[in-house]
Parts: C-alpha cells; sequence; structure tokens
C-alpha cells in the first residue's frame, strides 16, 4: 500500500519561496497568476494493508516528523 | 561545570563550540548523536551550528528526532541548560524546547556577515554578563533564521521577557527582530548569530565570550 502525503504553510503564514516564484513566473510574461504556494509531496511504500491503519500510521508520522505543525498542514492520501 | 557538545552528521560548528566552552573554563564532554544518554554530570548542552542531516525535510527536524534528543529534552525537563546556536536553534525548536520556528530569511538569500545585536534581556543566565540594551556584533550563518511564531506566542514571549537577543537591523525578516529566545525557565537559549565565533581576538571580535562567561559565572553561584 502506498500514501502520499502533502505538505503545506498553512493559510496565512507568509511563503516567501512561492512568492519569489510567483515574481519569476511574471517576469517570464506569464500575466494573471495571483499567487503561488509551494509545498512537500512525500510517498510512503507502505506494508500495512488496511487503509484505516495505514491513514492512522502515517498520521503519526506527520505529527511527529514530516510536517511541522507550527506553520504547516498536511493531507493523506492513501493509494 | 561540565559542557556537553553534540555532533550530528552535517555539524560543522561543533568544534568551535567545544573550543568555545573551553575557552571560558568548562570541562568538556563531546557527544554523538546516537548515543542515548549524556555524559554523568553534565550542566550545560550544546547544540552546535551546521547542516545536520543536510537540512532535508526541515532544517533541524531529523536531528531533532535522533537517538540522543531525549536525553537532551530530559536534561532539559529537569532544569539542565542547554544553548542552540543556528542550526542548534533550528534543532531544539523542533525538539519542542523553544516555542515557534525558523523558517527560510524573506530574502531567499543565505545570508554570511557580522550584525549587530541588542542585549534584549540581560535576565538569564547566557546574557547576564552583557548590560541591559548592549549592542553587540556577532557572525550569522543561515539560511532559514526567520523566527515566525503566532501572534499569542509572540505577546507571551515579550510578556514574559524571552527575547534575549534582538537584530540591530533585521537581516532575516524575524517577527519582532528575534535574534535569540529563552525558555520558560530561562535556562534554555536558542539563538542564530554565532557567540563561538566571536570569543578570540585573534579572529576579531571577543563579543561572544560573554554568553559562555555569564553561563559559568551563573553555575558557580547556583
Amino acid at each position: 500500500m502506498k500514501a502520499r502525503v502533502t505538505v503545506m504553510l498553512k493559510t496565512g503564514v507568509l511563503d516567501v519561496q512561492g512568492e519569489a516564484v510567483r515574481h519569476a513566473l511574471s517576469s517570464l510574461g506569464f500575466a494573471g497568476v495571483s499567487g503561488v504556494r509551494q509545498g512537500k509531496v512525500i510517498e510512503l511504500d507502505l506494508a500495512e494493508t488496511d487503509a484505516g491503519k495505514a491513514r492512522a500510521s502515517v498520521t503519526a508520522m506527520c505529527d511527529k516528523l514530516l510536517a511541522n505543525v507550527v506553520i504547516e498542514s498536511y493531507q493523506i492520501e492513501i493509494l | 561545570m561540565k559542557a556537553a557538545v553534540i555532533t550530528f552528521p552535517g555539524s560543522n560548528c561543533d568544534r568551535d563550540l567545544a573550543v568555545a566552552f573551553e575557552h571560558a573554563g568548562f570541562d568538556l564532554a563531546r557527544v554523538w548523536h546516537k548515543d542515548t544518554g549524556l555524559p554523568a554530570g553534565v550542566d550545560v548542552v550544546g547544540v552546535p551550528g551546521g547542516f545536520s542531516f543536510g537540512d532535508y525535510l526541515r532544517c533541524g527536524a531529523i536531528a531533532a528526532q535522533s537517538p540522543i534528543a531525549a536525553a537532551v529534552r530530559a536534561h532539559a525537563a529537569k532544569g539542565g541548560y542547554v544553548l542552540g546556536i543556528c542550526n542548534g536553534f533550528q534543532v531544539i525548536t523542533e525538539m519542542g524546547l523553544l516555542p515557534g520556528v525558523l523558517m527560510r530569511n524573506a530574502g531567499l538569500k543565505f545570508i554570511c556577515k557580522s550584525v549587530d545585536l541588542v542585549v534584549a534581556s540581560a535576565n538569564s543566565p547566557f546574557t547576564c554578563g552583557y548590560t541591559q540594551g548592549q549592542t553587540i556584533a556577532l557572525p550569522i550563518a543561515h539560511h532559514d533564521g526567520n523566527y515566525t511564531i503566532d501572534a499569542e506566542g509572540l505577546a507571551r514571549l515579550h510578556g514574559e521577557d524571552r527575547i534575549a537577543l534582538r537584530y540591530g537591523d533585521n537581516p532575516n525578516g524575524s517577527m519582532g527582530d528575534i535574534a535569540g529566545v529563552l525558555s520558560e525557565n530561562r535556562r534554555v537559549l536558542g539563538m542564530m548569530p554565532h557567540p563561538e565565533r566571536a570569543v578570540d581576538a585573534r579572529v576579531g571580535s571577543t563579543d561572544g565570550a560573554g554568553v559562555f562567561a555569564s553561563l559559568l559565572g551563573e553555575m558557580a553561584l547556583a
């Protein structure tokens, strides 16, 4: 079983790298991009075969290591 | 008084920090990140600068989960002193010993230069050798020193006089110009500037020596 974790900065936390990408897109001539937020995608290969247990386990991984919940939020997809 | 300096894969200020502690008069132990305990009788744990685990995932995040981390947390929980510098500040913040987080510099550039700092609180074991409001100059060398905390947390730091050092001219976007933060019991200090690089006149400055001298003096009284 695979899981995909998407980690993003929480709404309201200034994403300075996203802003730099937005400026770069604008200077390349891509008009109309009013905002860019960037994050991380982490894919996990799991031995677990039960989707519920996998989700619980990945949630614990996110809280402990994969995300810093002070500034980041995460979404888990079980694939 | 005994200091322990931890080395992680990718630490690069561990030796400098060890020399600074020794120069100030501490007995010194070097500790490897895979050690599960601190040597007996350690008074202060130094968490050094560098790029632990290549800054993978988030700066300090993987080091904060290494085998020695539980011993450092336990040391702090029983009132032990901890000094985290630069990457060490990121590590102890990820460990949960200090609130907030160090984000990417607002200007997105790695900054390596000497900066002016104001001693915002001389009421700590690390800064009591300085005068309140004194300006000192220390080197910074970081990419992720933009201290960020929610409004409530920032108000709490202000209210409890836990901002030890502020930038004179904010180089990285840090909230409240914060360069160094104290724990609630004031025995844990995280700071982005490098006092250990400014303890010998032969390399340009001794402005950082006060951090180590303050600590030694404070412990002698305790």
